[in-house]
């Protein structure tokens, strides 16, 4: 089971890696925008040709979320969702079919709360792939990362444009799966265009590690995505789906899955 | 975990990566600065010729003999300019800013305190200044808020989460995320990630520093107990740290008890909360069983903050300092002493460190002395303590 996981981000980026547009990987929140939606949205996202899902974990504290995704899981956790179900979330995907890499992100407070050592074992359990934390850089990471590592789940470190290269080095030397791009100097949320910050963040991570890269923060657009080609192979879109999902009616996994599309650059055949 | 940064187990930098350059910057500059005579000269000079350092120390004369035990005596933060410790630690912090060439100053703030003092020291340098400030301190603040516009600050209400000083906190920090490059956050407490909390101390220890020199100036003898309200702590640990050698003197931090530790409504990090990671650092966190951190209550905003300083976590660890609590009713009642008493309008914060120095001069008995940190006055308590006493209390 643990080996298995840890290899479904290489083969999603290896069947990617045709020098194409980069691959999709959007964000949900566990629990946003009812306590059953998350499954079949991971489901939908699928079904739209994602390269991999994001699950977010909510926290009370976001320091790293805009508006959207700080109130979309506010709403999740005043429905009652907590780590341990956002994890059942997805082991109930994978029940049904979901066979995409999944990465979770969370804050580092829920998981000190569950234990490390037990977190990353209901994370491999769940089939979850790789866990992205936020608030936790190189410093402060090595024993969570050990005990992923052990259960054959990806530490997927964060860098940014203020990262220096020295330093994007030392990250990428902790990565497993891919490396999270941040393409601002700034908390997650749709922007009107990618930055030039961003295209030089991406060439100094691609100096220094081989490890796939994804791109985050701001990702709104199939425009951006399609300026991004031959720049990343990935890119997650957060907090723009899941303002497509708030305003747009009573069927999240149908828009999801017309919002990936769109971002892909294909049509509802495709 | 990496052992930058901390106090015990306690503390570190747990921040976004975008962050670690800053903070690295930081702690560079903060190094280099406090080892240059120059600046040590430049902060002295505002401390003492504009903020009114050194303040008195006070023998609260009359609250003494109705105790009938120890000497209360008062280390007087409220006569700080702006009314409260927090200049000391703004001063400091934006002269540092002002050295790293930043030209925008963000801060937080809960009682207001802290924001008014940030856009004090920011007027006199020409800075631009945005204050963070829960929508519901706005409310229970609005004569903060009203000064701080006067002195040309921008306040920004924060309408997230428990809209206290915790959310506007994480507000700050988002804004020094997106505008990191030009801005400098000043943290209103010994808070946050590595290099804050001992920069904060370095800029309060002039609390406990003066306090010990008056003390053997006037004594000849240090106190038996030292005693200081703990929000985030920064005024505890600005009186603390000149005793922290001093095994003989008790030091004695008073968390908000809110309308009783029992209800569950309360602001006791370290009484009921346990280890976690709040605002960048690993501290006591009143949190519920699956991280989520809680929200508090307490009648003084200062105080109403679900963490608390990592050095606090590690001094109570240590058994240096022991932490106790005082709740609402119990700090209004000292609130109203100190007024009839002494003269003296207390902050609420300051409220609970009186209510416990109260306590224990009594336990104590004749011929010890007690000292409390007078952190603030209390003009911008007036309505809630108007709203809150009985009709005739105020005036009988």
């Amino acid at each position: 089971m643990t080996a298995a996981t840890a290899g479904r981000f290489e083969a999603a980026f290896a069947a990617g890696a045709a020098g194409g547009r980069p691959g999709i990987i959007p964000y949900v929140t566990a629990g946003f925008p009812g306590p059953d939606d998350t499954a079949p949205l991971l489901l939908a996202c699928q079904r739209a040709g994602s390269l991999a899902a994001e699950v977010g974990i909510p926290f009370s504290d976001p320091l790293a979320d805009g508006p959207t995704i700080q109130s979309a899981g506010w709403r999740a956790l005043e429905q009652g969702m907590t780590p341990a179900r956002a994890i059942s979330e997805v082991a109930r995907a994978r029940d049904a079919g979901l066979t995409i890499p999944v990465a979770a992100m969370t804050y580092i407070n829920p998981v000190l709360t569950m234990g490390i050592e037990a977190f990353a074992g209901a994370c491999a359990a769940a089939g979850i792939d790789g866990v992205i934390v936020p608030d936790l850089p190189v410093e402060e990471a090595a024993g969570l990362a050990a005990s992923l590592g052990a259960h054959g789940v990806a530490h997927i470190p964060l860098v940014a444009p203020t990262t220096p290269t020295s330093r994007v080095a030392r990250v990428a030397a902790t990565a497993a799966g891919f490396i999270y791009c941040v393409s601002v100097t700034g908390t997650t949320g749709a922007r009107e265009s990618v930055s030039p910050a961003a295209l030089d963040l991406l060439e100094r991570v691609r100096s220094v590690t081989a490890l796939p890269r994804a791109l985050g923060f701001g990702i709104s657009r199939p425009e951006h995505v399609e300026a991004l080609t031959g720049h990343c192979e990935a890119v997650v879109v957060g907090s723009a789906l899941l303002d497509a999902i708030a305003s747009g009616g009573d069927d999240p996994g149908a828009i999801a899955e017309r919002f990936v599309r769109e971002l892909r650059g294909v049509g509802a055949a495709g | 975990m990496t052992t930058a940064g901390r106090f015990g187990i306690y503390g570190g930098a747990f921040v976004p990566e975008t962050l670690v350059p800053a903070l690295e910057e930081l702690e560079a500059a903060m190094n280099e600065a406090l080892a240059d005579p120059a600046f040590i000269a430049e902060l002295d000079g505002w401390l003492y010729d504009y903020a009114g350092r050194p303040t008195p120390l006070t023998l609260a004369r009359r609250l003494t003999e109705a105790c009938g035990g120890a000497e209360i005596w008062l280390k007087r933060e409220d006569l700080v300019h702006t009314g409260a410790h927090k200049l000391n630690n703004a001063l400091g912090q934006v002269l540092l800013a002002r050295r790293m060439g930043k030209t925008r100053i963000i801060a937080e703030t809960g009682a207001g305190q802290h924001g008014v003092a940030t856009a004090t020291v920011c007027a006199c340098f020409g800075l631009e200044c945005v204050v963070y400030m829960g929508r519901e301190d706005i409310r229970r603040q609005a004569l903060n808020v009203y000064k701080m516009g006067l002195l040309g600050a921008e306040v920004r209400p924060v309408d997230s989460g428990s809209r206290t000083l915790k959310d506007a906190t994480n507000e700050a920090i988002r804004d020094w995320v997106t505008n990191v490059e030009n801005t400098h956050y000043v943290i209103g407490s010994v808070v946050g990630p590595h290099p804050y909390p001992t920069l904060v101390k370095r800029f309060q220890r002039v609390i406990g520093d003066e306090a010990r020199r008056q003390a053997l100036q006037r004594w000849g003898a240090l106190p038996d107990t030292v005693v200081a309200c703990v929000g985030g702590g920064s005024n505890a640990i600005g009186i603390f740290t000149a005793f922290l050698e001093d095994e003989d003197v008790e030091l004695v931090g008073v968390e908000a008890a809110g309308r009783g530790i029992e209800t569950g409504e309360h602001a006791a990090s370290l009484e009921a909360g346990r280890p976690g990671v709040l605002h960048g650092a690993y501290s006591y966190l009143l949190q519920d069983a699956n991280g989520q951190v809680r929200e508090t209550h307490s009648i003084s905003a200062g105080l109403d903050y679900p963490g608390v300083g990592p050095e606090h976590a590690a001094l109570r660890d240590a058994e240096r300092a022991r932490y106790v609590t005082c709740t609402d009713g119990e700090a209004l009642r000292s609130f109203h002493r100190l007024c009839r008493m002494e003269g003296i309008i207390p902050a609420l914060e300051s409220s609970h460190a009186l209510a416990v120095a109260e306590r224990l001069a009594r336990e104590l008995g004749p011929g010890h002395r007690v000292l409390v940190c007078l952190s603030g006055r209390g003009d911008k308590d007036i309505d809630t303590v108007r709203a809150v006493s009985g009709a005739g209390e105020g005036d009988s």
